[in-house]
């Protein structure tokens, strides 16, 4: 049973990795490529760790700690990662693809000012 | 190793998908076309080899690969943060 | 006697959570619990004078929700991602929308933020200077109301309630 568990949890995980990947590769513009590694990916690796985790446990009957620190770990660090590089992005005025909605607010957004002021 | 082959098939069909999202982010990473694209595609391939090495630690059934891999993920962040502080102030240390 | 013990203890909850997260790490032994214990009073003890004191999180239970509430978003709202770039590429509509913030104070603001990037379809990019806007983009944008009203119902809203601001 539980190996069914953990094979499920690794394909899973593979997947999302994947798909992660393939939206790095093939969406159109960076902004909306920051999107799919910083998420799917980080979701992908959780899942493998969840495997991991259950491996050992199926294993030793131990709860092994490290691979949740890692996790957690990936799970704090992926939204700043993200966040500074769309801010880095914003910076060196990467283009954004043509049908952005609402592209006038890009430099209210890069120079910190609120929507509504000059 | 567990007992059945089914953890065997799925950890080498992972692999597989693992190996395949480390070559669309190299794709990527030469492909640009902006330097913070590469920076993602750098910081993805990071996470996706931490994966790999925790693949190949419950393959080998040894828990020595998470150091690595804890190690990867703090080196990985780091990195990517001083690239982008470098690209937004042109400079790492304030 | 409570000035002595601060002094000695500045940060309780931290030392605490350095001495679990020690133990957890390198097993359990008598010898592992007395160098945690030393090293989770140590710790603290020296940096105390550089933390920046930020709003204190209260209420523990809502905490537990709002994590909840964040993993089952985080793996709903991935599965939706990932079937928008397998299939629904070409007509894909990103935005960037501006969201009118009513908490102001650092870390509350930071988890947030946090939330927001994590939760796909959604990546917080900046703050305007004046703390009131939160830009936010968007991996297909379909009403921009729907989105405010959506992040500020069910993240900010229990945000404003564990931090009490």
């Amino acid at each position: 049973m539980s190996d069914y568990l953990i094979a499920a949890l690794l394909i899973v995980g593979g997947l999302f990795i994947f798909v992660g990947s393939l939206g790095l590769a093939k969406l159109p513009d960076f902004y909306t490529r920051l999107h799919a590694p910083t998420k799917a990916t980080t979701l992908g690796i959780g899942a493998v760790l969840l495997a991991s985790v259950a491996v050992t446990a199926a294993r030793d009957g131990t709860l092994s700690i490290h691979e949740i620190v890692i996790s957690l770990f990936l799970f704090i660090t992926a939204p700043v990662s993200a966040n500074m590089l769309a801010k880095a992005a914003l910076h060196k005025k990467v283009p954004m693809c043509d049908n952005t909605r609402n592209q006038d607010l890009k430099a209210h957004m890069a120079h910190q000012k609120a929507p509504d002021s000059e | 190793m567990l007992s059945g082959n089914i953890v065997d098939t799925a950890l080498v069909i992972t692999a597989g998908l693992v190996v395949l999202a480390l070559l669309m982010n190299v794709w990527r990473m030469v492909q640009g076309p902006s330097l913070t694209d590469r920076i993602l595609a750098l910081d993805t391939l990071y996470i996706n080899s931490i994966a790999l090495i925790i693949l190949l630690g419950i393959y080998n059934g040894s828990a020595l690969y998470f150091e690595g891999a804890l190690l990867i993920a703090m080196l990985g962040f780091v990195s990517t943060a001083a690239l982008s502080k470098y690209m937004l102030r042109g400079d790492i240390i304030e | 006697m409570s000035k002595v013990f601060h002094k000695l203890l500045p940060m309780p909850v931290h030392s605490l959570m350095l001495l679990v997260v020690w133990l957890l790490l390198n097993g359990f032994s008598v010898g592992q619990l007395v160098l945690g214990l030393f090293l989770a009073w140590l710790i603290p003890f020296l940096t105390f004078p550089f933390a920046d004191h930020q709003s204190k999180a209260g209420k523990p239970f809502k905490v537990l929700m709002y994590f909840l509430r964040l993993v089952k978003d985080i793996i709903l709202s991935n599965i939706e991602v990932a079937l928008r770039v397998l299939y629904r590429n070409r007509s894909l509509q990103p935005g960037i929308v501006a969201f009118p913030l009513s908490i102001r104070a650092d870390f509350p603001l930071t988890v947030l933020a946090s939330s927001v990037s994590l939760t796909p379809g959604t990546v917080s990019v900046e703050f305007s200077d004046d703390r009131c806007w939160l830009y936010i983009h968007v991996l297909h944008l379909k009403d921009e109301q729907q989105l405010i009203s959506e992040i500020r119902q069910r993240y900010e809203q229990p945000l404003r309630e564990i931090f009490s601001c």
